[in-house]
């Protein structure tokens, strides 16, 4: 302690002059994938998050196992703002190979810690420099060649911790709870760590203005990522069949769900009440969800856009033989493989219209961590009542990246298992007609196989037929399944997850935005009032089909700018089919497409630039 | 109840649940007159009717062509999947997930299993998921007019003089390689063959593959077609005599000592073999594929129960799914506690 006070004094020496700047700038961490960097970053993260500060972490990776760079950023916020910064003030830079490129990317007065062997001060002199002998440290701490790898990431942590003066107590607790059972680990860890932190506290004094000081705004809350949120909203909204084949950026989706479905959903006699396949690839994965579906399960599938692709043709049989599934897309960057690893909102059309013919699919488009719970439980419930295939879209940013969150509720409403008939509903009805519409909301009744019944079975197809399941060909019988499914899907407007109003103060101009975009655009919105005196509504949209209020909301404005992360505006072009014709000319798009998440300050410049500001 | 009005009126025949065979027929048929198809569906429903299956326990599936066409053909009383070209398999595989008490009766064609679902078909068997799955072989693709399958003999002719001179896939090797637990052939001309097989299928435990050759009259029934009625009734090679017994019946000793391979059925039923290649063994897996491979080798066509296996673990048993449907669990099974949710949240807090 007696030495925390002398620092103190020497940074007060040191920084009299200068601003100080607290709890609200960005880290990026540069390694090589493959070195475990993941979970260190991951300590960093937690420890600034049980400092009682906001704050969110990106990681920026490349496609492969091992060898190339990545870059990891954890943005601190005492406003609260989670989006991508386009620069971060402080390096952490343990990658020979982009070393210099990164540390010129520094703004004026930031600051590199590094590997000393690095030596970075050969690049330029205007930002702090924090030489950090790591591989030394890590030799001494850790004697075991084949154990060194595993906890240099941690020497970092603790010299980054003591340099922006996040308490040591706090990382150790972080580090207590991610390896609860095992002391040993914990002790190798923490051992590094520390040594990272005395080294900095003995041979670094502070001479940059960035600090992390205790705060209480992140008490009661939570941190995860998007996918494994998704994974929990699955199993306790009652997932029966889970069908997939792995791809990036969704593969943690499902792996979430199988540790959560082996945890919690085993009867007392040890036996799942859950079956998983991983399918040979997701033809058969969609396939096997329609099926299990039709049979009655809840049944999913996770995948990205290569998956989505190949589960067209299926998807309109589900759509057209009117079978529940739930399907979650965590979309990443590009057309073919593109960008694996790199965040993108580009399936949206393709996805709304998936298949041949005359198809259209709802799809949930949750906005936070929080959503992404909520709506995977949600779209089983949807999937049973609309009986139809729901997609639920996500994207690398929100799926694989940690969230900070209010914890999730309980599900509160039970599970709406949709319009079944069961042996006895037949005994009193004498029978049914599978696709009539007796309810006028345009869905009709189903039995399940297995129904004890003479007259529960039905024959389901894809191809024509009239409403009592029978083959047909005549114009007038398709047609009217056709104009039904329509209706079908336009009461699906009052079922999917409304809009959420984020601003509306009654300003011409509106932002309409959906998904990861939000986090950006709320940012923006703030620097528009703050930098140009203008404030702007702003309405996020939760789903397709559009619910009444993003219409109302269009015919209120005079200009609606739709923010979105993809390049052809997507959902711009979606909302112009769904308008009225004089309503079309008012949408005008700002769009972001690298494969990085979008920022605040494009949006603001964007927005500047097209108003003329 | 049918039982009751059997025993007072002499009324049709009725099988051990009281059900006459007319409650096992389906729609009238689509299908041109003499389709292979059609005996195939005849037989099943007799097979359905005898071995007193409840037709609301059985889900007819199948993927698209003609064979796949025809579940509309037999027992209306069940429900049915006619879905994607190629894609039976894995509706199939959903379909007993979510409600594993019902036993799944899968019909496909030889383009639909051979070329479009060849993917899904070596996965499905694979996987040993209970079920029948039927190939309607014809060796063309009967609904898009006649176009040769992966399943056309090298030197068989179309219609109009195209030769085939690509080899054939055999299905039934295919199958016993990966795992399937019960692979025969049979052909639709062979009511009391095919019959015998099928009844076997039903008391199977297992996948069960079946590749049933069923020519198509109008695209390959001609001289020079090695998938015709003709080619087919003169080369036919038993490998054994295909025997059921259902449990209930006496078993009957009329084979000689020696010759007889008994198979016991999960349902306490009998498959017995009488063998009529010498020393041919369907329970090894190796002999069964060399045994099809020299036939093609000798431009014969085998058929009878090549391989079968009763003891294997299926899809579901590997899954340790509880015994009820998964489709019916009730909330309380499907829904962890709240205390669950709480102690996730709190472990990321
Ligand atoms: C994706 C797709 N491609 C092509 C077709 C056209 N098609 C329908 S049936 C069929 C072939 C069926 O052959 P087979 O399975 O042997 O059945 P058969 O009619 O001979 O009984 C084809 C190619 C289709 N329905 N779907
Ligand atoms: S075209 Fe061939 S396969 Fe199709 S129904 Fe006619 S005979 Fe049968
Ligand atoms: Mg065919």
């Amino acid at each position: 302690m007696a030495t925390g006070n002398l620092t103190l004094g020497q940074e007060q020496g040191t920084l009299s002059a200068r601003q100080r700047i607290v709890n609200d700038f960005s880290i990026i961490v540069a390694t090589v994938n493959g070195s475990g960097s993941q979970s260190s970053n991951s300590v960093l993260l937690k420890s600034i998050f049980g400092m009682g500060v906001p704050v969110s972490g990106k990681n920026l990776f490349p496609s492969n196992i091992a060898g190339l760079p990545t870059w990891y950023t954890i943005r601190a916020s005492k406003d609260g703002y989670v989006a991508r910064k386009r620069d971060s003030e402080v390096l952490v830079s343990l990658n020979p190979e982009t070393a210099r490129e990164d540390v010129l990317a520094l703004p004026a007065g930031g600051v590199a810690i590094y590997e000393e062997k690095l030596n970075l001060k050969q690049y330029r002199d205007d930002v702090v420099f924090y030489p950090v002998p790591i591989d030394k440290i890590t030799a001494e701490v850790c004697p075991t060649a084949k154990l060194r790898k595993l906890v240099r990431n941690m020497v970092y942590v603790g010299a980054v911790a003591q340099i922006l003066r996040i308490e040591l107590g706090v990382v150790e607790g972080g580090l207590r709870k991610q390896f609860a059972s095992k002391q040993k680990v914990f002790d190798s860890n923490f051992g590094a760590v520390k040594a990272g932190f005395d080294y900095a506290q003995q041979n670094l004094p502070k001479q940059d203005p960035f600090f992390i000081e205790r705060s209480n705004q992140t008490t009661g809350q939570i941190v995860i990522d998007g996918n494994a949120a998704c994974a929990m909203g699955a199993v306790f909204g009652g997932v029966t069949v889970v069908a997939w084949y792995p791809i990036t950026p969704s593969t943690s989706l499902v792996e979430a769900t199988i540790d959560l479905l082996k945890k919690l959903r085993m009867t007392p006699d040890g036996k799942a009440t859950y079956a998983v396949v991983q399918a040979e690839d997701e033809l058969a994965a969609i396939g096997m969800v329609l099926g299990a579906g039709w049979a009655g399960a809840r049944s999913m599938t996770s995948t990205s856009g290569p998956g989505i692709s190949l589960m067209a043709e299926f998807s309109g049989l589900g759509y057209y033989a009117e079978l529940p599934g739930v399907i979650f897309d965590v979309e990443r960057s590009g057309p073919s493989t593109g960008m694996p690893t790199r965040t993108q909102q580009a399936d949206l059309l393709s996805t709304a219209f998936l298949s041949h013919g005359d198809t259209k699919h709802p799809i949930l488009l949750p906005g936070n961590v929080k959503e992404c719970f909520e709506m995977a439980g949600a779209a089983f419930d949807l999937a049973e009542r609309l009986q139809t295939p729901v997609f639920v879209f996500t994207d690398l940013d929100l799926g694989m990246n940690n969230w900070m969150s209010e914890p999730f509720e309980y599900p509160a409403k039970p599970q709406d298992r949709g319009k079944v008939l069961t042996a006895e509903d037949l005994d009193r009805l004498g029978g049914f007609a599978r696709y009539r519409d007796v309810d006028g909301d345009g869905i009709g009744w189903r039995t399940l196989p297995g129904t004890d019944h003479p007259k529960a079975a039905y024959f389901t197809r894809g191809s024509g037929h009239n409403d009592a399941a029978g083959y047909t060909e005549k114009p007038g019988e398709y047609q009217a399944i056709m104009d039904r499914l329509a209706r079908k899907f336009d009461y699906a407007r009052k079922l999917v997850p409304a809009p959420v109003t984020v601003r509306d103060g009654r300003s011409k101009i509106g932002f309409l935005a959906f998904g990861t975009t939000d986090f950006a655009l709320r940012e923006s919105l703030d620097q528009i009032e703050k930098e140009y005196g203008k404030k702007v509504d702003y309405m996020r949209i939760r789903a397709f089909p559009f619910t009444h209020a993003i219409h109302d909301f269009v015919a209120s404005h005079e200009r609606v700018y739709v923010v979105e992360q993809n390049r052809d505006g997507q959902m711009a072009s979606l909302l112009k089919l769904d308008l009225p014709a004089d309503q079309v000319a008012k949408l005008r798009s700002i769009l972001f497409y690298n494969g990085l998440p979008i920022d605040a300050r494009t949006i603001t410049e964007e927005f500047a630039a097209k108003e003329g500001l | 109840m049918a039982t009751a009005t059997a025993n007072a009126t002499p009324g049709p025949k009725v099988n051990q649940i009281g059900l006459p065979i007319l409650e096992y027929r389906g729609g009238k048929s689509t299908l041109c007159a003499g389709c292979g198809h059609n005996a195939i569906s005849e037989r099943i429903i007799d097979a359905m009717f005898e071995m007193g299956v409840q037709p609301e326990r059985v889900v007819k599936m199948s993927g698209i062509g003609c064979s796949s066409k025809s579940p509309a053909y037999f027992m209306s009383r069940s429900h049915s999947f006619n879905s994607v070209h190629g894609r039976m398999p894995s509706v199939t595989t959903g379909a007993v997930l979510a409600n594993h008490t019902l036993t799944a009766l899968g019909v496909s064609g030889d383009g639909d299993t051979a070329s479009i679902g060849i993917g899904q078909f070596v996965h499905l068997m694979r996987r040993n998921l209970p079920m029948i799955y039927i190939i309607e072989d014809n060796g063309v693709y009967g609904l898009t007019k006649g176009q040769f399958s992966a399943t056309a003999d090298i030197g068989s002719v179309l219609k109009h003089g195209v030769i085939n001179d690509l080899p054939p896939i055999d299905t039934c090797a295919l199958a016993i390689q990966l795992g399937a637990t019960f692979v025969g052939r049979s052909f639709s001309g062979d009511k009391k063959q095919l019959l015998a097989m099928l009844k076997a299928a039903i008391a199977h435990k297992g996948t069960v593959m079946l590749d049933v050759l069923s020519p198509c009259v109008t695209f390959n029934d001609h001289e020079g077609s090695t998938k015709s009625y003709k080619f087919l009734q003169e080369h036919d090679d038993p490998i054994n005599e295909v025997g059921f017994i259902d449990d209930f019946e006496e078993i009957d000793v009329d084979y000689g000592s020696g010759q007889i391979f008994d198979v016991p059925m999960h349902d306490g039923s009998t498959l017995r073999l009488r063998k009529l290649h010498e020393d041919y063994d369907p329970s090894d897996k190796a002999n069964a594929v060399r045994t099809l491979m020299e036939a093609h080798e000798n431009n014969e066509i085998l058929t009878g129960v090549f391989y079968i296996e009763s003891q294997k673990p299926t899809f579901i048993d590997q899954l340790n799914i509880v015994d009820e449907p998964l489709a019916t669990l009730p909330q309380s099974l499907t829904r962890p506690p709240q205390h669950a949710l709480d102690s996730l949240m709190a472990s990321l807090q």
